[in-house]
Order: structure tokens, then sequence, then C-alpha cells
């Protein structure tokens, strides 16, 4: 690798315009967030404005998450997302291993027909997934058939929960895919011949070689639930909110822009909480491998 | 003494366990179904309603000469296409710049790079249209003549794609023989000549993924145009969503059908192109 100095005209013209952009396009919104989080809107003679702010004025739009309504949907968005990722962990991880242990022809054709839907458009399959689930859909059609009767799935809990494993199944399967790809199966033939039996060597041998591949997945799919907000607005109801339906409220209708930017931080941050533990296990699991 | 295997129980041949492929197939089914019934109802004869009525190819036209969807999904490319240009050409730079350089804080540059991938798209979203709106720009472009009014979304895209770029072009940079690059600029090369000639030629493939990455990603966008899309402008994922809340017409499926198909050929002769360009 050159040293920068060694040729700064290249240096410079090939980190110029990436550098303004991320600072222009990035970095200054992401401050103008944090200083609006810290802001109040302006009060004269008693009346509150509109779109003026008092700036820097202190933390209370923090503190105003605090409230036991927006800590319940903060909790609630936790436990979703976490419910969204184990269920697309218990589905994805037997696929990625079947595609890899298929015949070496298949596994391309077999890992797209996985990962294609990620490439349509994701409010065609939010739509798609609407209709289906509606009260003309294919589901209760079905359901009517059988004699079952139309039962009202739009706006449940587990409809929202579906349709997030629904859109986020191959962000798991992808990493999974490439780790299980790479394992070694003489592992699996040794653990097999000196007798383990085959649930044994799974706990024992395959699962644990495939822990990065896993912690990947978990992140990839765990991140984007909790920032969410168009599959809880289009599949759920008033009753199931994310956080990020709250924040677009603050956005939109309420027109509360401290407010929305402070969660959108606390949001961050929580994000930022799920990568540093993820960074501790990539430490730990090094130290152990040493 | 073992029994004898049949074919398909040998310890390691997964793929043909029962269990498996079921799983499988009910994945498949589930992940298809809706798609393939919102195709279907672009046929649908009756307007709306989830009824189906018979065959047609009507709503195919009357998508097209429905100014409000047809506008929306000519905003969209238009955007997937400037971002794609604009975000491939800043991404490769970074990725070049990085692959070849030290620099002091070159690891919190990284990090900050990395920063629009990883947080949730809403912030990045309400961060922009505080920005937009604090700089005067969405002010500016409101009333604005094509294509300029699409700017704030194409400058936001470019944002959260660019990094994207970078990562893949980077990681197809690792395997670069650099005494390539040495051997041209021995042989006399410039560096311009040594970049174009050389280095782009190595790095198509990464660049071909990255493109197609930006323009899926683009493409795909909503959150992040929601929140900083001007009042009269609208791409065709803000259009659905609109729709979908007051009542969808199946002229909407129609030109989704056109869209998952230009994906779907899009993403498969990207595929072609990498797989022929690994067995040269």
């Amino acid at each position: 690798m050159d040293d920068w100095k060694s040729n700064r005209n290249v240096f410079w013209t090939l980190s110029t315009p990436g550098t303004i952009w991320l600072v222009l396009f990035f970095l200054i919104p992401i401050s103008i967030l944090f200083v609006l989080s810290m802001s109040d809107k302006l009060v004269v003679d008693g009346e509150t404005s509109i779109n003026d702010y008092d700036y820097l004025t202190g933390i209370t739009n923090y503190l105003r998450a605090l409230d036991p309504n927006i800590i319940s949907i903060f909790l609630r968005t936790l436990w979703w997302s976490l419910l969204s990722t184990l269920a697309c962990l218990l589905i994805g991880y037997p696929l990625a291993f079947g595609i890899c242990f298929a015949p070496e022809r298949a596994r391309p054709l077999l890992l797209l027909l996985i990962i294609l839907p990620f490439w349509i458009n994701l409010l065609i399959r939010t739509y798609a997934l609407k209709t289906t689930m509606g009260a003309n859909g294919i589901i209760n059609w079905i359901l009517e058939t059988v004699g079952i009767g139309p039962v009202s799935l739009l706006g449940t809990t587990p409809a929202v929960i579906f349709g997030l494993v629904y859109v986020f199944l191959p962000f798991m399967v992808l990493p999974l895919y490439s780790t299980i790809e790479r394992l070694d199966r003489s592992f699996l033939e040794a653990s097999l011949d000196l007798g383990a039996t085959q649930a044994q060597t799974f706990w024992r041998v395959t699962f644990p070689l495939t822990m990065p591949g896993v912690v990947t997945g978990i992140i990839l799919v765990f991140i984007p639930c909790l920032g969410m907000f168009l599959i809880s607005d289009e599949l759920g109801g008033a009753s199931s909110w994310m956080i990020g339906n709250v924040i677009q409220k603050q956005f939109g209708s309420s027109n509360d822009w401290p407010f929305g930017s402070a969660l959108s931080f606390i949001l961050m941050f929580l994000t930022f909480g799920v990568l540093f533990l993820q960074w501790l296990y990539q430490r730990r699991s090094k130290g152990v491998s040493a | 003494m073992a029994a004898q295997l049949k074919p398909g129980q040998g310890p390691l041949e997964f793929s043909r366990r029962l269990w498996l492929r079921t799983l499988f197939a009910i994945t498949i089914l589930v992940l298809y179904t809706p798609i393939f019934v919102l195709i279907a109802f672009s046929f649908n004869k009756q307007n709306r309603g989830g009824v189906w009525k018979g065959f047609t190819f009507e709503n195919y036209p009357k998508a097209w000469n429905n100014s409000a969807i047809f506008d929306a999904m000519i905003n969209s490319l238009t955007i997937a296409f400037v971002t794609t240009l604009v975000a491939t050409i800043i991404g490769t730079m970074v990725a070049v710049m990085l692959w070849r350089f030290k620099f002091p804080g070159k690891p919190a540059y990284e990090a900050v790079m990395g920063l629009p991938i990883v947080i949730p798209e809403i912030c990045m979203g309400v961060a922009l249209l505080l920005f937009f709106n604090k700089s005067g720009m969405t002010q500016l472009l409101a009333g604005a003549v094509w294509p300029l009014n699409l700017l704030t979304i194409i400058i936001a895209h470019i944002a959260f794609c660019f990094p994207f770029v970078t990562i893949v072009v980077r990681s197809r940079l690792v395997g670069f023989n650099r005494q390539l690059e040495e051997a041209s600029k021995d042989l006399g090369a410039t560096e311009m000549q040594t970049f174009w000639k050389i280095l782009v030629p190595f790095m198509k493939p990464g660049l071909i993924a990255g493109a197609l990455l930006a323009f899926t990603l683009s493409l795909d966008d909503f959150v992040i145009t929601f929140f900083t899309a001007g009042p009269e402008t609208v791409t065709f994922p803000v259009k659905i969503y609109s729709m979908v809340k007051t009542g969808v017409k199946y002229e909407v499926n129609a030109a989704s059908t056109v869209l998952i198909i230009i994906t779907i050929v899009a993403t498969v002769l990207a595929m072609k192109l990498q797989s022929t360009e690994k067995a040269n």
C-alpha cells in the first residue's frame, strides 16, 4: 500500500468527490438531526411556532421518550424484531444447509429461487402480501373452501411478524449459505465416523463452525427490522405500531420534528448497541481460536 | 453390521431428506404465491375488488395511459439511472483510494463510510429531510422543472448507494496483482492510462455488480425517497404506498408486473455477465 504523500494528486482526485458527498449529504444532515433532537419549538408570546426552533435547549425530547407508551412501543419493536430474526434463522438455516448439500449444478438455481424476491421492489411485495392476506385474498379463499370461514388476518401481530420474515428471509439465507458452503465436510464425516449421532454432530461440530454466518445473518435481519415502519403500517393496525411508525408520524401529521429526531437518535444508538454486541462476540471468538 | 444404505440416506445427503425438501417447497410456495397472485390479477377484467372476473390485457394500456403511474415510473427509472452512474463513479474512486493508499485516520474514515449502510434507513431519511429543508433546497426545487425537481431524491440515493459500490469494488480489488500496475508504469504509461487500461478492466465484474446493486437499491427505495421527495414528485414505490392506502386499481398490478420483469431480467443478465467474466 502506498502512503498518501507518495502521490498526492491521485489521492486527492480519488477521495474528494466521495468525501464531499459523505460530509455534505450524510454527516451534516445527521448533525442537524442531533441538534434538532436537543431543541424545542420556539415559543413567542405564548404561541408555539410551527417550524421555528429554539436550538440546543436540552434533553427534554429524550426524556419524553421515557413515556410508558413510547417505552412499550420500543420494547414491542425489539421483541418483534427478535421473534422475526429467530424465525428467519429457524427457516433459513435448514434452507441454506439443504442448498449447500444439493448437487453442485443445482445450487445456483436453488439459491437464486430464494433470493430473487429480494430483488423485487419492497413496496410491490408488501402490497402483494396485503392482498394475499386480505378479506378477499387467496388465504381466506382457501380457508372458506375448507370451511373454516373468513378470518381477519390483517392488523394482527402474526401478520406483521410474517411480513417481516417474508421480507428479510433472503438476508439470513445468503450469509449462512456462504459460510456453510466453505465448511470442511471431513469434520462432519469424522464426527459421524467416531460414533456421534447426527444431532450431536450438528450441535457440537456443524453449528459452532457456522457461527460467523449465523451472527452475520442475525445482524442483517435484526437491524432493518428495528427501523421498519412499512410492514407494520400496511399489515398491522394502529395497535401494532413499531418505533418507525412513531418517528414517521412526528415528521408527518404530528409535526413534532424535535421529538422525532430524538427518537431517531435513540433508534440509532440501539443499532450501535447491537453492532457493539457483534463486535464483542467477534473479539471473544478471536481470543478463543488464538 | 450396519444395514445397507439406500440412495439418499447417506449420512451427508441432506439435500435428499424429505423434510428438507418439504421445507424448501413450502418456502418457495409462500415466497412466490403473493407475487404470482399479483401478476395474475393484472390480467383481471374487473377493475378492483379481489374477485376474478375473466382474462384481459386492458390493464396494461390503462397503466401506460394513467399519467400518475406513468410519471411515477419514469421518475423512478430516471433517479435509478442517474444514481447508478454517479454512485458507481464515486464509489469506485473511493474504493481505489482505500485500496491503494494508507493515510492518517483511515479506520475512522472507513467507519464513517459504513454508517449509511448500517444505520436504519428511517434515520437517514429524516436527517436528509431536515437538511434539505433547513438548507432551503426543498423550497428552491419545489417548483423546478423536471428532472431538477428530482435532485433531492437523487442526491439522497447517491449518498446511501455509493458506500455499497465501494464495498463491492474493493473486495474485487483485493485480488489484484500490483505488479501489473508497476509493469504498466515502468513501460511508460501515465497514471490515467494505467487506470483505464489495467485497473478498470480488472475491476469490471465488481463494477457491474456494484452498479447493479446501486440500481436495485435506488429503484427499490421507499423510506428515504418518502422523506426527501418534494410535494410534487412521486416515485413508483411512493405511488404504490399512497394507492394501497386509498384503494388500488389493477393498473397498479400491471405496472408492478412490468417492474418485476425489468428487475428479474436485469438480475439474470448481470449474473450471466458475471459468470462469463469468471469463465474467462
